[in-house]
C-alpha cells in the first residue's frame, strides 16, 4: 500500500516534469546510502529548485539553492531500496537514481525455530530460519555470520554457524536424547533471538504390567513406561488393558498417572491379559485357572 | 366435461375421504406425533388398547395420564416412572422424542395378556430402541398395564479421588513477533486403511493414532479420486470417530460414499488433520464382558463402567473389527441412552452386517465420552 502511493506519487512528479532538460550533471548524487545515515546532494546552476525525492514508503521534498550542497539528516531515508531524485526549478528538470542500502549493523534477528515439539534423539530434526534485519527492519543483505546454539538442561551444547545469503540463514539441528526444554538461541553481534523447543519421549520401548487380585476383581498396573532412551513417556499417555477369557474380552483405556497406569478389571480364571500403548504392545499374562 | 376437471373433482374427493379415514382410524404413531391426540385415544376395553393408550401418553408427555394408568402404581412413584423413561440424570433420553412405537402380543388369557413394547425413540444422534416386556391385566371392564419399572442404581454418598489430569493451552497471540512459533499441532497418522464397496457405495474404514504427547481434535477427510485425476467426491467421518485422542490412542474412523463405484476410484486421498485442544484424562471408562454375538442379528454387546467419580452424561462407544488375518473389516458405533453413574455398569450393543460378522475373529471397543459441565 505505502509503496503503491509511492509509485503513484513519483508517477505524478514525473508526468508533470517537463521533458527539456535545460542543463546537464545538475544533480550529484551518491551512488548508494547506508540506511539511516547522513548524505548530502550537490548541485550546479544557479537559483532556486525543488529537489523531489522519491523511494519505497518515502517521498521527501526540499527547497534547494542551485549551486549549494543540500544535506540530509541521519534517518531521513531509512527504507532500503531505489531512490529517484528529481530536481525541478522552472521549466527545467533533472532526475537520477541511487540506492539506499541496508545498514550493515544488524539489530534485529526474525527467528523461525521448528517444530516447538518433537521427539528426542531425531537427527536434523530442528530447523532454525534466520532473517538479519537494521535497525529500520531492512533485510540486511550483506552476508553476515548468524550463530546458532541449541542448549538444554540434561544435554550437550550445539552450536553451528551459517553466514546469510540474501539476508537469511539458516541450520539444522539433533534433538538431543533426554526430553526436556531446550534453548535454541540464534545470534548476529548484539542481536540475539531466542526460542523454546520442547523435546518429549518418543514411542515407548519398554512397557511391562503386574496383575494381582483386588476382592472380586483384578487390579493391573504397569511399571514406569520409559522410551529407548529411557525418558518416562509423559503423565496422560493412553495405556490400554485387554483381558480375553471364554468368548469374552473386558478393555479399559486408562492414562498414565505419575508414569504408571492402574485399573480395576474383572477377575475370570485362566484370561490373559495384555497390554499396549498406541501401536506398542507390552507383555501378556495368563491368570490361573484358580483365579 | 373436461378430462382436467374430472381429475381435479377426483383427487378433491379423495383427499376428503383420506382425511375422513385418517381422523376416524388413526394409525398410533400419527397420534403420537400429531400431539394432540388425546381425544382420539381408544378406551382402555382391550388389552392392546391399554398398551397403545399408555404408549400413546408418553409420546405426548403425559406423564400424570401415563402414570396414573398403570395397574402397578403403587410400587413406584411418578417421579420414579418419569425417571425410568427420561433418565434420572440428563442423557440422551432426557432430549428424545417418541418417533413411534410398535406392539407384539406375547401371551393372551381372559384375564392377562402380555405384549412387547418397542419404543422408538429420536434424538439429534439417531434413534434408539427402548424395548419393555409388559404384562397387561384386567380390572373390572377394563384392562391396565403393570409397567416393569427400572430404576436407576443410586451412588451411596461418598469421595472418589481423582488425579486430576488435563492439558491447557496458551496459543500464540496478536501482540507475538510473526517469526515466534505458536504451539505445535499433535502429531497423527493413519495406521489402517481399507476402501470397500458397500451397499452401492464406498466405504474408506482405517485406524488413526495420536502419537503426540498432547491431546489432539481429530478429523479425516477422503477424497476419491478418479483415473483422470478429477475428484469424484469428498467426505469426513462426522460421528464415526472419537474426535478427542490422548496421546498415544487410536480411534477408528468410518467414512461413507453413497452411489459410488469402487471400480471408478482410481486413487484415495486421505487427509488426517489435529487440533491441539484443551482437554482432561478422565474419566476413565472401563469396557467390560464383550461378547461378539454372531449372525443372525450380529452385535458386539457388553457394559460401560464409568470408574471415575463424575457422572457421563453421553456415551459413545466405537467397535474396530478385525477378520483373522487382522485386516480391519468394518466399524460400528453405538450411542448409549442412559447417563453413566460412578461405578454403575450399563449396558450397550452395536450391530453389524451378518456377511460382515462371519469374517469377524477379533474386535476392539473404545468411547469417547460427554459430560456436562465439564470443558473438555
Amino acid at each position: 500500500m505505502k509503496s503503491g502511493l509511492t509509485f503513484f506519487l513519483s508517477g505524478l512528479v514525473l508526468a508533470a516534469m517537463p521533458l527539456a532538460l535545460a542543463q546537464t550533471d545538475a544533480l550529484r548524487l551518491p551512488k548508494t546510502v547506508e540506511a539511516g545515515s547522513a548524505f548530502s546532494i550537490q548541485t550546479s546552476g544557479s537559483g532556486t529548485a525543488v529537489l523531489y525525492i522519491v523511494g519505497p514508503g518515502q517521498v521527501v521534498q526540499r527547497k534547494v539553492q542551485l549551486g549549494e550542497t543540500t544535506s540530509f539528516a541521519a534517518g531521513d531515508l531509512h527504507n532500503a531500496g531505489h531512490y529517484l531524485a528529481v530536481l525541478v526549478g522552472g521549466s527545467s528538470t533533472e532526475n537520477d537514481a541511487f540506492d539506499v542500502t541496508a545498514a550493515h549493523q544488524p539489530v534485529t534477528l526474525s527467528f523461525l525455530a521448528k517444530p516447538s515439539r518433537l521427539s528426542v534423539d531425531l537427527h536434523d530434526g530442528i530447523s532454525g530460519v534466520v532473517y538479519v534485519f537494521d535497525a529500520f527492519q531492512n533485510l540486511v543483505l550483506v552476508p553476515t555470520p548468524v550463530s546458532f546454539q541449541l542448549s538444554g538442561v540434561a544435554s550437550a551444547v550445539q552450536m553451528r554457524t551459517a553466514l546469510t545469503r540474501n539476508g537469511v540463514a539458516w541450520t539444522k539441528m539433533n534433538s538431543a536424547p533426554k526430553e526436556g526444554s531446550t534453548q535454541f538461541v540464534a545470534r548476529v553481534g548484539d542481536a540475539v533471538s531466542t526460542r523454546v523447543i520442547q523435546q518429549v519421549p518418543g514411542n515407548p520401548c519398554h512397557l511391562r504390567m503386574s496383575v494381582r487380585p483386588a476382592g472380586e476383581r483384578l487390579a493391573v498396573e504397569t511399571e514406569p513406561v520409559r522410551d529407548c532412551s529411557g525418558n518416562a513417556l509423559p503423565d496422560g499417555t493412553i495405556v490400554t488393558f485387554t483381558e480375553t477369557y471364554n468368548g469374552g474380552e473386558s478393555t479399559i483405556d486408562v492414562p498414565l498417572k505419575r508414569g504408571i497406569a492402574r485399573a480395576d478389571m474383572p477377575a475370570h480364571s485362566g484370561a490373559r491379559v495384555s497390554v499396549a500403548t498406541g501401536v506398542f504392545i507390552g507383555n501378556e499374562i495368563r491368570l490361573g485357572k484358580g483365579r | 366435461m373436461s378430462i382436467g376437471r374430472l381429475l381435479a373433482i377426483v383427487l378433491a374427493a379423495t383427499t376428503v375421504v383420506l382425511i375422513v379415514v385418517g381422523t376416524l382410524w388413526p394409525i398410533p404413531s400419527a397420534i403420537v406425533t400429531s400431539g394432540s391426540g388425546a381425544h382420539l385415544l381408544r378406551p382402555s376395553s382391550t388389552p392392546q388398547a391399554a398398551v397403545e393408550s399408555l404408549a400413546d401418553e408418553i409420546g405426548r408427555q403425559a406423564w400424570e395420564k401415563a402414570y396414573s394408568g398403570l395397574a402397578n402404581k403403587s410400587e413406584f412413584t411418578e417421579l420414579e416412572f418419569v425417571r425410568d423413561l427420561t433418565g434420572t440424570y440428563p442423557s440422551l433420553r432426557t432430549y428424545a422424542t417418541l418417533d413411534s412405537f410398535d406392539l407384539r402380543p406375547l401371551h393372551a388369557s381372559a384375564e392377562e395378556a402380555q405384549f412387547q413394547l418397542k419404543l422408538r425413540w429420536s434424538t439429534v444422534v439417531g434413534t434408539f430402541l427402548d424395548t419393555r416386556d409388559l404384562r397387561v391385566v384386567r380390572t373390572g371392564d377394563r384392562w391396565s398395564v403393570l409397567w416393569p419399572i427400572v430404576k436407576e442404581p443410586r451412588v451411596p454418598p461418598q469421595v472418589i479421588p481423582v488425579n486430576y489430569l488435563r492439558w491447557d493451552v496458551i496459543y500464540r497471540g496478536p501482540e507475538d513477533d510473526w517469526g515466534s512459533q505458536d504451539v505445535e499441532a499433535p502429531h497423527v497418522r493413519i495406521v489402517d486403511m481399507h476402501p470397500v464397496e458397500r451397499s452401492g457405495g464406498v466405504v474408506i474404514m482405517g485406524e488413526l493414532l495420536n502419537e503426540d504427547v498432547v491431546p489432539a481434535f481429530v478429523t479425516v477427510k477422503a477424497t476419491l479420486l478418479a483415473k483422470n485425476g478429477s475428484v469424484i467426491a469428498t467426505e469426513d467421518s462426522f460421528d464415526k470417530i472419537s474426535h478427542v485422542l490422548l496421546p498415544k490412542q487410536v480411534t477408528p474412523f468410518f467414512i461413507a460414499f453413497h452411489d459410488v463405484e469402487l471400480s471408478e476410484v482410481d486413487s484415495v486421498h486421505m487427509d488426517p488433520s489435529a487440533t491441539l485442544i484443551a482437554a482432561s484424562a478422565d474419566p476413565v471408562i472401563g469396557i467390560e464382558d464383550q461378547h461378539f454375538n454372531p449372525a443372525p442379528g450380529a452385535s458386539l454387546s457388553g457394559k460401560l463402567v464409568n470408574q471415575s467419580g463424575q457422572v457421563v452424561n453421553v456415551a459413545h462407544v466405537l467397535g474396530t473389527f478385525y477378520d483373522k488375518s487382522g485386516q480391519l473389516v468394518w466399524v460400528a458405533d453405538q450411542y448409549v441412552d442412559r447417563a453413566l453413574l460412578p461405578q454403575t455398569p450399563v449396558s450397550f450393543a452395536m450391530s453389524l452386517p451378518a456377511d460382515i460378522a462371519s469374517k469377524v475373529t477379533s474386535q476392539r471397543a473404545i468411547t469417547t465420552t460427554y459430560s456436562s459441565g465439564r470443558f473438555q
